[in-house]
């Protein structure tokens, strides 16, 4: 009797290990696929970052230039002889300290007017959200077109015609993507153009998750309209608001397509960016080593953004508790 | 005294919320004109035949109206000067529709693997997924640039397929919605005696439409735009996806506005009709691609 129970109970225990086991099996064959291909095409790439930026490696082998441990000459180079650096830097952070605020409160305003009770309100969405569909390569070009230029001219494109018109005639026409003044403004026109209806849908899904009854209970208190605002909206988007200034700013470093096709980087390099830099000593100069260097630094500044975003929101959470 | 005030009140009350619709509407409609206006610039100037008219009309609101000459000359001009056209919208079709399936695949596997077993190591691959996902493209392609190099992948189509067949934030985003659903489902399926693969195809996926439009959507609208990474590896025009084709385009001389406009046009129709057809489901795939905030 009592053996047949012991009995029954290695039986369930042993079924019950194969079947875990059986789990842990299936499970990693599962997971493989996806793990292998992140392994290769990610997680390699990113630790070669780092080791080939203490090399002199080039994309072709050269007999004469062999590779080499060169410790932290890439480094050294970059933050004490390479004036194109710093300047991608400056370029970069000058983008981000004007179309981050802009673009993100530009959002917040086309969420709270799409947010109301209007009629044909998800045409409204649609339009605002359009451009981002687009591909930047085509926003691109169509812009071009819309800041042409002609010296000496009455035939101008669409924008120095307007500037032209609401100054009449005291300013403009200007060659905005040949001027140093104006061509990193006109690429940021279009980059909050081509973007603001990503964030604006972020905010939506943000400002419909606030409770009716908290803007029932103001109301009842005696809130105004822009009293509800700052001190309901405004606080309970305090975290959506987060994520939308850090992905804005991570997005605003990866600048790119828009430069490679408006100016090239120019004109005398007051259009180029971090990525812009890294391409053109990694793809165009081939110098990958120093790339890398370059690569390295572009991420840290991506993770230390990253971690302030996290670290800010922690705070709030310690804070309600 | 009352009633002699009230009807007065409800008639400012009544003008003042007629004006307040008239500057909401207004606001709202001056809007569209700014999201739209480039849009139909590019759609309108593609039908102009007449170069010069059109350069003409770039200065001033006839550049919106579709008048003149108005026909196909620019589009056929893009197929002449461009033997290659239909063969980049091939490619990119081609690269784009691979990249999105194995992604749907292999994403979702891992996440369900993630998500709803238990196995050793499960923690430590959540823990490095959550942690790539803000590693950028852009901060790895160099060395991808190499490594594929090596591999003899330049100038090739699985160069732009291969690399990009697993993406972080797309199994973060299948596993924040499996973890969500109940457990009841794998339980009663494995007393019926089904294995993890039928849980997996037969269950826990058809569950699952709302993330994978998401990841459909995504995925496309990024494989469609794609440039930098195509611009370092492809040189060859036979395997230039569109976007390389159209970099290329705008640095051929004579650079004829019409026709780029036109293959603008080409490029974007596609899109902005998939996107008309299904606007619900892009926007929801904005909202739930932001929740991870």
């Amino acid at each position: 009797m009592d053996l047949a129970k012991v009995d029954r109970k290695i039986a369930v225990s042993r079924k019950a290990s194969t079947w875990r086991q059986r789990e842990q099996w299936w499970a990693w064959a599962f997971a493989a696929p996806g793990i292998i291909m992140g392994t290769i095409f990610i997680i390699v790439p990113f630790l070669m970052a780092f080791v080939m930026s203490f090399t002199s490696q080039r994309l072709l082998a050269n007999p004469n230039l062999p590779t080499r441990f060169i410790g932290l000459t890439n480094y050294v180079r970059l933050f004490t002889d390479d004036p194109l650096f710093w300047r991608s830097l400056q370029n970069n952070a000058y983008f981000v300290v004007v179309v981050v605020p802009l673009q993100t409160s530009f959002a917040l305003l086309l969420a709270l007017l799409v947010n109301q009770k209007v009629r044909f309100v998800n045409v409204f969405r649609a339009a605002y959200y359009t451009p981002v569909v687009l591909p930047m390569v085509v926003v691109s070009t169509i812009w071009i077109f819309l800041y042409t230029y002609n010296r000496g001219d009455t035939n101008q494109g669409l924008i120095n015609s307007i500037v032209l018109f609401l100054s009449g005639g005291r300013l403009g026409p200007y060659y905005w993507l040949g001027d140093t003044r104006f061509a990193m403004p006109a690429i940021m026109l279009l980059s909050i153009w081509q973007g603001v209806g990503f964030q604006m849908i972020i905010f939506l899904a943000g400002l419909q998750e606030i409770p009716t009854e908290m803007y029932e209970a103001s109301a009842i208190d005696g809130a105004n309209k822009w009293q509800q605002f700052f001190f309901v909206t405004l606080p309970l988007l305090r975290n959506t608001t987060i994520f939308v200034v850090v992905t804005t700013t991570i997005f605003a470093f990866g600048l790119y397509d828009q430069v490679n096709i408006m100016t090239g980087g120019g004109p005398l390099d007051s259009t180029a960016t971090m990525v812009f830099t890294i391409v053109n000593y990694g793809f165009k100069q081939m110098q990958i080593g120093y790339a890398s260097a370059l690569s390295v630094v572009y991420f840290v500044i991506v993770l230390v953004l990253s971690m302030l975003q996290r670290r800010i929101v922690r705070e709030e959470k310690a804070v309600l508790e | 005294m009352t009633t002699a005030i009230k009807p007065i009140h409800a008639a400012t009350y009544q003008i003042r919320k007629a004006l307040k619709n008239t500057v909401t509407y207004g606001v709202l409609v001056a809007l569209v004109f700014f999201f739209a206006f480039p849009i139909v610039f590019m759609l309108v100037s593609s039908f102009k035949a007449d170069n010069l008219q059109l350069l003409r009309d770039f200065s001033s609101l006839k550049s919106f109206v579709p008048y003149g000459e108005l026909g196909l000359d620019n589009y056929a001009k893009v197929f002449e000067r461009l033997p290659l056209f239909p063969r980049y919208f091939l490619n990119s079709m081609l690269i784009v529709g691979l990249t999105v399936c194995f992604n749907l695949l292999f994403d979702s596997m891992l996440a369900y693997a993630l998500a709803r077993l238990r196995w050793k190591g499960r923690n430590l691959v959540l823990t490095v997924i959550v942690a790539l996902i803000i590693v950028p493209f852009q901060a790895i392609a160099i060395p991808l640039l190499l490594l594929v190099n090596w591999f003899g992948w330049l100038d090739s189509y699985q160069v732009q397929i291969v690399p990009f067949l697993v993406t972080p934030l797309y199994v973060f985003l299948f596993y924040q919605f499996f973890v969500g659903l109940p457990k009841d489902f794998d339980e009663a399926a494995i007393i019926d005696g089904a294995g993890y693969p039928a849980i997996y195809w037969r269950i826990i996926m058809p569950l699952s439409r709302p993330v994978v439009a998401t990841v459909t959507i995504l995925n496309f609208l990024g494989g469609w735009g794609s440039y930098l990474w195509p611009l370092m590896t492809i040189h060859d025009p036979e395997y230039f996806p569109l976007m390389v084709g159209m970099g290329f385009f705008i640095g051929q001389t004579p650079q004829i506005p019409g026709q780029l406009l036109a293959f603008s046009s080409m490029v974007s129709i596609p899109i902005l009709i998939v996107f008309a057809l299904f606007q619900k489901s892009f926007i929801q795939s904005v909202a739930a691609s932001g929740i991870k905030g």
